[in-house]
């Protein structure tokens, strides 16, 4: 092996380019390459055959390269109320999800960064265990709990707060919540891991100066924690703005998601041409976004 | 200093709640003698019979055998590929195309996965059509499309690993003599190894609760244990699933402790090793 290593150094092969070859190559092939692939797709015609759509480029009998770019696909985006109604309200749901998961998890992340040493390490663990736990199992606790004759509803009719049960399961409310739910461990760890780098003395000389702890957490604690809050927006953001199985489960039928609308134009409707056009649109809105995830993470490792 | 408010206290004591009841209320009714899931049959419960129905359960017993072999093959795969890119980010600080290297490694943590399903699907089927490989879907491509995103999660525990621990003790070695390679396997394999080890738990949950990539990149007779369940709780609660949830809670607090207790053991002796 060794000998193996020098003789391909001496053929002008840095140890470098092997080590980095294969993972470079493997994400070309089967995660950059892919993306290609789906934009041709949203621009061929639906057909019935198998696949199920028409090819873009094709010899004619007569000999002739016949190019046939179908932007029907992307009319189709903007002609039809559902599409973009659905793409309106993913953005609406990812975004609010992402400010009530920073109002929980950021008062978390703040506890816990101030914690003592031992309890720390459990307060942490607690965050990371439903995290390691199936996400899909997760959600289902809240059908569980949703449902009509649910924990929830039976709790408050025996209580006497309500006298009919709640229609929970199915709603809009109930989608927020499972969507909050699944990916608060993702807010609470960056934030925790910016907090804890914090320097607690600036805060401390803050009030020393005269500020209140609000009006020191506020000009202090919050703008430095910047980069956590934007890392943890990202984390949450872009995946729930394609998020399929929580609307299904909890927002119900009629619950206008993108990744539902992609799901079911994909194995419903069998029209490949069309979840391809809706992916790419996708793509447009979140790119950006996780350019700014990049830029702030590459900005956190050099701090 | 540990100054904490009521507002403070508050906050984590509902944000613990929010996190745990869910869970907590499908363990409890696992053992619910009813059908019902959430009506408490007092008269019979506590009962066992949904575990013992789980593990009859043939759909349930092969969908998990799919999933294992599944995981267990992505989370190799994963590591070796999550390894060398994560090696590669935390000691080659420049080379061309490191951009785009950074990107392609994190942009799979936050890509909504039906974009990333329908794509490598599209991918396989092109393929097909093109070369005859991969000759229809299953297990094989599932674990490609499941290694695409997992290795994204090794990179990172490998990388942060790798960027916190003391080069000098991998110049101490070259310097007596050790060449690159026995450097590699000799000094820096151990010290990432629990980074390695992490990483490959964290690609096998990742593969074993995948629903999404899996159903786009699955073939016929290749179902998962997610897709599965999925399909259960579409037509409604199911009290198999409860007694699923108790057993997979189990096992992910047994293992997550048991981890957490070794490493906490190791850097106290590190410490004391140090003092």
């Amino acid at each position: 092996m060794q000998g193996l290593l020098r003789r391909l150094e001496r053929a002008g092969v840095s140890s470098r380019s092997l080590v980095l070859a294969l993972p470079y190559l493997w994400l070309i092939a089967f995660f950059v390459a892919p993306f290609l692939i789906v934009l041709k797709i949203s621009l061929s015609h639906t057909a019935l055959a198998i696949p199920p759509y028409k090819p873009l480029i094709e010899w004619t009998s007569r000999s002739v390269l016949e190019i046939r770019l179908d932007l029907r696909n992307y009319l189709a985006m903007f002609s039809h109320r559902l599409y973009g109604d659905a793409f309106l309200n993913s953005l609406k749901v990812a975004f609010l999800s992402t400010v009530f998961s920073l109002a929980i998890g950021y008062p978390m992340a703040y506890g816990i960064a101030r914690a003592g040493a031992r309890a720390r390490g459990v307060l942490l663990l607690l965050v990371v265990l439903p995290f390691w736990t199936s996400q899909l199992l997760r959600i289902y606790a809240w059908v569980g709990l949703f449902k009509a004759n649910g924990l929830i509803n039976s709790t408050l009719l025996s209580l006497g707060v309500i006298h009919q049960p709640l229609t929970l399961l199915f709603t809009p409310f109930a989608m927020y919540v499972g969507i909050v739910y699944s990916y608060l461990p993702y807010v609470i760890l960056p934030l925790y891991a910016n907090l804890e780098k914090l320097d607690w003395q600036l805060v401390e000389a803050a009030q020393d100066l005269g500020c209140r702890p609000w009006q020191a957490f506020y000009k202090v604690t919050l703008p430095l924690s910047r980069n956590g809050i934007l890392a943890a927006s990202m984390l949450v953001f872009i995946p729930a703005t394609g998020e399929f199985v929580i609307p299904t489960l909890l927002g119900g039928p009629n619950s206008l998601m993108m990744g539902r609308i992609l799901w079911d134009e994909f194995f419903g409707n069998r029209d490949w041409p069309v979840a391809s056009a809706i992916a790419i649109v996708m793509l447009l809105v979140l790119v950006p976004c996780m350019m700014a995830y990049l830029s702030i993470q590459s900005r956190g490792s050099d701090a | 200093m540990s100054r904490r408010s009521a507002f403070v206290i508050s906050c984590l004591a509902f944000g613990y709640a929010f996190l745990y009841v869910p869970i907590a209320s499908m363990v409890v009714y696992s053992f619910n003698a009813s059908q019902l899931v959430t009506v408490w049959d007092h008269a019979h419960s506590p009962t066992l019979k949904w575990f013992g129905a789980l593990l009859h359960d043939q759909e349930i017993l092969g969908a998990a055998w799919i999933s294992l072999k599944v995981a267990i093959a992505n989370a190799t795969g994963s590591v070796i590929l999550g390894t060398l890119a994560g090696y590669g980010l935390a000691r080659f600080p420049r080379f061309r195309g490191r951009f785009a290297f950074t990107a392609m490694t994190t942009a799979p943590l936050v890509m909504p996965e039906v974009i990333t399903g329908l794509s490598l699907l599209l991918l396989f089927v092109a393929l097909e059509q093109t070369v005859g490989w991969p000759a229809g879907r299953g297990i094989g491509t599932m674990i490609i499309g499941h290694m695409t995103f997992s290795m994204a999660y090794v990179t990172v525990v490998v990388q942060s690993r790798l960027a916190t621990f003391d080069r000098s003790v991998e110049e101490a070695a070259m310097d007596l003599g050790a060449r690159p390679l026995k450097v590699f396997f000799v000094i820096t394999l151990p010290i990432v190894f629990p980074a390695i080890m992490a990483g490959w738990l964290l690609a096998f949950t990742l593969s074993w609760d995948d629903l999404v990539i899996s159903s786009f990149t699955a073939g016929p007779g290749s179902n998962t244990l997610p897709m599965v369940v999925f399909s259960m709780v579409r037509l409604g609660v199911n009290p198999e699933i409860n007694a699923l949830a108790t057993l997979t809670i189990t096992a992910v607090t047994v293992l997550v402790v048991a981890a957490s207790w070794l490493a906490a053991r190791a850097r106290r002796r590190a410490a004391a090793v140090a003092a």
